[in-house]
């Protein structure tokens, strides 16, 4: 790994040895480029063929066109199904953010009897494999006669998301120091206020962090859903049945969009975080 | 007295729902696992017999398919962690400023949905793909050889869609790695490869355990990949839990087998998380 400096009473050196010297030296980075263009492959294969011409199915490359991007809702249900999506997901987030955001304080900044199995018992629904989850919940609804449609896959979402958003909000609470808070409190700021103008600006952003990672995860949970949402069809639900006979180009666009929509976000938030940081 | 009450209440709301909706659904499955039909009643009616051998019927009927669950949900746990350790190390020691940068790339392929990146390596790899032509002209597949619809495919497609799981812990516990620790093991005339096994390595150890149990634990469910990239020969235990429940509506044999499932891990990720020699999970 460490850098040799060439030796300059070498003259000549073949290049052969010295490709091999350059290999040596940038295999990690020959490694990077390789690992970064095979998690990017369906990515970009998602790109390109949503400027597909295809008509119905979207199996072979026929001919450029932006007419998917003008009409995206040109297909029948994709919309639908990403307007439900979209709506559970939101939903989702805000419950599991305020449950698991309150659970975090709870176990992150107060000492009691019970910590360790609080923990344990976030621990356990991401170590319950999905199917599981899903296929359990169901069960629960049939037996209280409750169908399976939109309120219970937005249930079985915050149950899902409730433990990342713990994880994620625990770590920025371990990670404030707490001189910040003793100092408000010197300078005579109640409890409330402490937590209001110090505490809670200072967690704020693992609170955004985490209500992100929720609604991603519910935006493109599949199976617990499958399970849940009875005749709701979600985006992923639709990509899955459309899958047999060809998904329709203005999938790709949604897909493409939601990727494009993500990736501003977040490089936003680094490029906002790295001037608060200066 | 406030004080001791407040963390109850902060876990009131949210532990309240977790039991409704987690705990008591798992209890009401175990329950649901020893029924047996209704003598003479419609298909979806069952009754509570405590009948334990739906265990033992449920397992002898998919052993292969548990069989298959657990070897491709391992064999992608391997090749995640092979094609993940290099880039999150890469990521901790050799990406500088690009650091974060790199790290939003690994995630970002995440935001487009799963089964649209899991269809376009369907197309990828399949006929009409530019995959199997270029090999099939190169000699490396014969004619005949296809990609999609075989055990190949679904594990390729596991190891994909569960990378960001694996890298992501691991990049967190090799960037805690102190540089100067891998200095002084050089100091001490440790070659790479030593410095990598004796220091590296072991610092890593919470991040390599926490990924390979984040990453085999939804493989080892799944049932996504197999029925997207698979064939009939690659079914999991995912998909006949999946078809026990709303092809044949026979939920005791379901809840079975989702117990057998969860026990199977649960057993497994013990086993590991003592060979591994370390408490510390999440």
């Amino acid at each position: 790994m460490s850098k040799k400096i060439a030796d300059p009473t070498i003259p000549k050196i073949p290049a052969a040895a010295k490709f091999q010297r350059w290999f040596g030296r940038n295999l990690i980075r020959v490694y990077m480029v390789i690992a970064f263009t095979y998690l990017f492959i369906p990515v970009a294969y998602t790109f390109a063929f949503s400027f597909n011409d295809a008509g119905k199915s979207n199996l072979i490359w026929k001919g450029f066109t932006f007419r998917n991007w003008q009409n995206p809702c040109g297909a029948p249900e994709v919309c639908s199904a990403l307007a439900n999506s979209i709506k559970i997901g939101f939903l989702a987030t805000l419950f599991a953010t305020i449950l698991g955001t309150m659970i975090a304080f709870a176990i992150g900044r107060h000492q009691f009897k019970g910590r360790s199995t609080s923990n344990l018992l976030i621990f356990l629904p991401m170590a319950t494999p999905e199917i599981v989850l899903g296929a359990s919940l169901l069960s629960l609804f049939l037996v209280f006669k409750i169908n399976p449609g939109f309120w219970p896959t937005v249930i079985a979402h915050v149950m899902f998301c409730i433990s990342f958003v713990v994880v994620t909000v625990k770590a920025r609470i371990a990670s404030l120091d707490p001189r910040l808070e003793q100092a408000a409190m010197d300078l005579y700021a109640n409890e409330f206020e402490t937590f209001r103008r110090v505490t809670l600006p200072l967690v704020a952003p693992g609170i955004a962090g985490a209500a992100l990672l929720a609604f991603s995860l519910s935006f493109d949970d599949f199976i617990i859903t499958n399970f849940n949402s009875g005749t709701v069809i979600t985006f992923p639900k639709f990509v899955y049945t459309a899958a047999a006979r060809g998904i329709p180009a203005q999938a790709n666009v949604i897909g493409s969009g939601m990727f494009f929509l993500a990736l501003a976000i977040v490089l936003a938030g680094q490029f906002v975080n790295g001037r608060k940081a200066r | 007295m406030g004080k001791i009450r407040t963390p109850y209440l902060l876990l009131l709301p949210g532990f309240g729902f977790l039991f409704t909706f987690f705990i008591l659904p798992i209890l009401n499955l175990a329950q649901t696992s020893t029924q047996t039909p209704v003598g003479g009643g419609d298909t979806g009616q069952y009754e509570q017999t405590f009948r334990f051998q739906n265990y033992i019927d449920a397992f002898l009927d998919n052993k292969e398919q548990f069989a298959r669950s657990f070897i491709y949900a391992i064999i992608a746990t391997i090749l995640a962690l092979m094609i993940s350790y290099p880039l999150a190390y890469a990521i901790a020691f050799k990406a500088g400023k690009y650091k974060n940068f790199l790290l939003v790339l690994v995630v970002a392929p995440f935001f487009t949905s799963f089964l649209l990146r899991t269809v376009a390596w369907k197309q990828i790899l399949g006929e009409e793909g530019f995959v199997v032509p270029t090999l099939r002209s190169l000699g490396i597949i014969s004619q005949s050889t296809t990609l999609t619809s075989t055990s190949f495919a679904v594990v390729m497609g596991m190891t994909y869609n569960f990378l960001p799981f694996m890298t992501l812990p691991l990049y967190a516990s090799i960037d805690r790695i102190d540089p100067r620790t891998l200095e002084a093991s050089g100091d001490l005339y440790a070659n790479a490869f030593t410095t990598f096994r004796k220091v590296t390595l072991p610092l890593s150890m919470p991040g390599v355990v926490a990924g390979t149990l984040l990453t085999f634990i939804p493989a080892a469910g799944d049932y996504v990949n197999a029925s997207i990239l698979g064939s009939p020969n690659t079914k999991m235990i995912g998909n006949v839990i999946e078809s026990r429940y709303f092809k044949i509506v026979d939920y005791p044999t379901a809840a079975a087998l989702s117990f057998t499932l969860m026990a199977a891990i649960l057993i497994l990720v013990t086993i590991y998380i003592r060979k591994a020699g370390t408490e510390e999970l999440v």
